[in-house]
């Protein structure tokens, strides 16, 4: 074959409709109901403590169970301003799941994230609900969120409600960040990135501001002279590279790319390989490797260079991937990239074993063929946006507990903030409480 | 294989399972049913006067439900048989002659005069049922037209009408009471005093189910009124064991056949009521629930409990647990128990410490070296038996008795293994000399 097998259209039109409908559909009232009741409403519940928002869990549990969808909402959206997405992409399996006491003698415990999911978007859904939550006083104050991520976003709506005024800056056309861009569309059909920021903004006082790239269209110093406060909420925009030769071919790219255009695009028009290949073991890589396959890809291999162990998605991620047709091969790790007349043809790699602690290679080399290879051995943030004024720490900006940053007047959080697991839901929480860092300081009020 | 079998006021009947007088046994269609089901009788639904009465074509019954939509309560407004005397006669006498193994009572409810209950008692001595119930039991509607409850709630009438009907025919007479009164004992006293030959336990109780709050208007309703109905089920099960046993234990009735009647819906219901005295069970609702191959499923584990027991016939348990009902100043109050939480079936919910805490004894303990962790504190622990009952694991918390010699941490007082009760302690002023 002349050409590599990369092109778009593999599928019918009812197949993209069925692959890329919701992964996991919602729980109808009744199956939330009878789940609502399962939950023992725990005393200092565990699955609260586990949650990195401390949602109240049997409280809003005990709400829906009372046909009270209104009250279970507020109480998760007030913990938790971005509940819904996080209902759809926490990898509830390690947190609060993993925690609910009836794992101790059911090995099954109460399914938290999707009755969140239920109260949530039966509070959405119901379009002449009175808000939830009003904006105290207006304090004057005018703060910039850059980025609006998991973290911008939770950054801004507490500080909106807290009274003050927000600019709420991204470098992308739409808001989001990596709710928009940067999860498989399986887990956030129905539009439901922009639902949610939609209700977000609801509360209103934030004023949101598309295309402004930090470091190009606006800067850290300017922000400062005209706001009263600056939080960052940047993310990881650089992706790390294989550390391999990398020629510049039509089939090699970075997962986060594929993800988003096919966030962004109808995925009848998005191309992918026949035979492809995802280097890396995360979420990105899952994301990636199973989009793959709903796309029509006859093989997709995932390869990570340590055991399964190492592997950064969860179990149930894992799971997921697997039982969609995704190959994932462990000890592994890239030697070349291999191209005939400008076409990839597929990827060379060296296996790998532990030895005395150390990834060492065995010696034994395979070669799998590919017409993609998608790149998600994981991403770095990049420093030169914000400058060089803001100490770093661990390649991420150093903050105290309250996400002050080195600079005066300036906040971070979220991935670009050192310390964290990268998951959405710390994000989120990132943001709140420097919202509410941020207000104590401009007013000198303390403020939970 | 343990014998079910009942003799009940000579009436044989296979098993103790009776199907009560309700909409179950409104028709032989349903009664033929119930009998190849496996029912041991039944008690024909309540008969009355011609012409019939007429019933509501809206909601007759509603429900308590527990999760799952578990019916753990359940409420009707239905009245008596509201078909023709003689066509339920008529089936009677049918159904009868086809199982003649099975017990088969007829459910009586006619004004309160002689005649009446002379021109009906006639008319079923001819369909050969083994006995007659009286219905004084029965809390709407027909209260309201002087019958029912309104009968059972006046001891004079109750015996009056018993003892016409125990002249006048030569059947056995079971009176059936209800549990709207305030002491059950005067009821029961007043039939055993009228000749009657069996009491049988509860009708149902007085209630409203609930209010729609949309339509702000009680629930159900038949076009836009409702009114109370009568209430049994599962949740209905503690009242009628009382009432049993209180019949059961005083001196004035002690020994008076009963049949019980009240949210008996497995084998375990049924064994109480029996272990409370009762020599045969009657059950509407679990073949209102579940229709009647439940029978088979009490019977079954009537059966296996009785084997594991050692138990050969009903009567080797019958009215067995009758001697330990007492009045509470018979309690020995130099007896101690202490909550005991096993740390390895434990799931850590934490809903025995937050309940002790909030509404008992703070007596247990959350943490322990820093860790999520319940532990009773026996410096607190009354034994009150809160913990116990709310833990969601079953056996996980139990009840622990002190031991002779043990010393009580929350008293300090050492046990000494004697009984002492209210009557002889120094706090009652009235206490009597020792």
């Amino acid at each position: 074959m002349d050409l590599a097998d990369l092109k778009s259209g593999r599928l019918g039109a009812d197949d993209y409709a069925r692959n890329f409908a919701d992964g996991h559909p919602p729980l109808n009232r009744t199956q939330a109901l009878i789940e609502a009741e399962r939950c023992y409403y725990c005393y200092d519940a565990p699955c609260q403590t586990a949650c990195p928002t401390g949602i109240d869990i049997p409280s809003f549990i005990q709400r829906i169970a009372q046909d009270n969808v209104r009250g279970a909402a507020e109480s998760i959206l007030t913990a938790n301003p971005l509940g819904g997405m996080c209902a759809r992409v926490c990898p509830t399996e390690v947190l609060c799941e993993q925690a609910c006491v009836r794992n101790a003698n059911e090995s099954k415990p109460v399914e938290i994230g999707l009755l969140q999911r239920f109260a949530v978007e039966g509070h959405f859904a119901n379009p002449g609900a009175k808000p939830l939550f009003t904006r105290s006083a207006a304090t004057g104050k005018r703060i910039a969120v850059v980025g609006a991520g998991p973290a911008g976003l939770a950054a801004a709506h507490g500080l909106a409600r807290r009274g003050h005024d927000v600019t709420l800056f991204d470098a992308n056309p739409k808001l989001g960040g990596l709710n928009e861009y940067g999860l498989a569309t399986y887990k956030v059909a129905g539009g439901f990135a922009q639902k949610e920021i939609d209700w977000l903004l609801s509360i209103g006082g934030i004023s949101p501001k598309l295309n402004s790239r930090l470091g190009r269209d606006i800067s850290l110093d300017g922000l400062l002279a005209e706001y009263d406060a600056v939080f960052l909420g940047l993310g990881l925009s650089g992706v790390n590279a294989l550390g391999i030769a990398e020629p510049q071919l039509r089939g090699l790219r970075d997962a986060v790319d594929f993800i988003a255009e096919l966030r962004q695009s109808a995925p009848e028009i998005v191309a992918v390989g026949r035979k492809v290949v995802v280097i890396g073991g995360g979420m990105t890589a899952v994301d990636a490797a199973a989009q793959s396959k709903l796309l029509g890809a006859e093989q997709v291999t995932m390869v990570y260079r340590r055991g399964p162990d190492g592997l950064s998605a969860s179990e149930y991620e894992q799971h997921w991937a697997q039982t969609h047709g995704v190959t994932l091969r462990c000890w592994a790790r890239p030697l070349s990239v291999e191209a005939s007349g400008g076409m990839l043809r597929g990827m060379r790699f060296a296996a790998t074993k532990l030895e005395g602690g150390k990834l060492v290679d065995t010696g034994e080399q395979f070669f799998l063929e590919a017409d993609m290879v998608l790149r998600a051995i994981g991403q770095t943030y990049e420093a030169a946006p914000a400058g060089a004024a803001i100490e770093l720490q661990g390649g991420r900006i150093k903050t105290d507990e309250q996400f002050r940053t080195s600079l005066t007047r300036v906040w971070a959080g979220g991935d670009c903030r050192y310390g964290g697991r990268d998951l959405t839901v710390e994000a989120v929480e990132h943001g709140k409480r420097a919202a509410a860092s941020i207000h104590a300081e401009l007013t000198g009020v303390a403020h939970g | 294989m343990a014998d079910l079998s009942t003799n009940f006021l000579g009436i044989r009947s296979p098993n103790p399972f009776w199907l009560a007088s309700a909409p179950p046994t409104d028709k032989e269609v349903n009664v033929r049913r119930a009998f190849e089901a496996g029912w041991g009788g039944v008690v024909w639904k309540t008969l009355g006067e011609d012409p019939p009465v007429v019933n509501v074509n809206g909601p007759r019954y509603a429900t308590l439900w527990s999760q799952d939509r578990r019916v753990i309560g359940f409420n009707n407004i239905e009245l008596i048989s509201d078909r023709p005397l003689q066509t339920n006669l008529d089936e009677i006498k049918r159904v009868k002659r086809d199982f003649p193994d099975r017990a088969m009572v007829v459910s009586l409810m006619v004004p309160v005069n002689e005649p009446s209950w002379k021109a009906i008692l006639e008319r079923v001595a001819d369909t050969g049922a083994d006995a007659v119930e009286l219905n004084f039991g029965c809390p709407h509607g027909m209260s309201e037209r002087g019958m029912g409850s309104a009968v059972g709630q006046v001891p004079e009438y109750i015996q009056q009408v018993t003892e016409w009907c125990k002249k006048l025919t030569k059947m056995p007479v079971i009176v059936k009471l209800t549990p709207n009164i305030t002491d059950v004992r005067f009821p029961a006293r007043a039939a055993k005093a009228g000749g009657a030959d069996a009491v049988s336990l509860i009708n149902t109780i007085n209630s409203v189910m609930g209010v729609d709050l949309d339509r702000m208007t009680m629930s159900p309703v038949t076009d836009g009124l409702g009114s109370h109905g009568g209430y049994c089920g599962q949740a209905v099960k503690p009242i009628a064991l009382n009432m049993v046993a209180e019949i059961a234990r005083d001196a004035a009735t002690a020994g008076l056949p009963i049949s019980g009647i009240g949210g008996i819906t497995t084998w375990r219901d049924a064994a109480e009521f029996i272990a409370m005295g009762c020599g045969t069970v009657q059950v509407c609702t679990a073949a209102m629930v579940y229709g009647f191959k439940i029978v088979q499923d009490m019977c079954s584990g009537l059966s296996n409990f009785m084997d594991e027991k050692g138990y050969k016939s009903l009567a080797d348990f019958q009215g067995r647990a009758v001697p330990t009902v007492k009045n509470w100043n018979q309690l020995n109050l130099n007896y101690v128990e202490k909550a005991v939480i096993d740390q390895d079936s434990c799931i850590k919910c934490g809903r025995c410490h937050v309940v002790c805490e909030d509404t008992s004894h703070q007596a247990i303990f959350a943490t322990k070296n820093g860790q999520r962790h319940f532990e009773v504190n026996d410096a607190e622990c009354v034994g009150c038996n809160l913990c116990v009952s709310i833990c969601p694991v079953p056996g996980t918390i139990t009840m622990r008795k002190l031991q002779p010699g043990e010393t009580d941490a929350r008293t300090g007082r050492v046990i000494d293994g004697s009984y002492a009760n209210w009557t002889t302690h120094p706090n009652n002023p009235m206490r009597s000399c020792t």
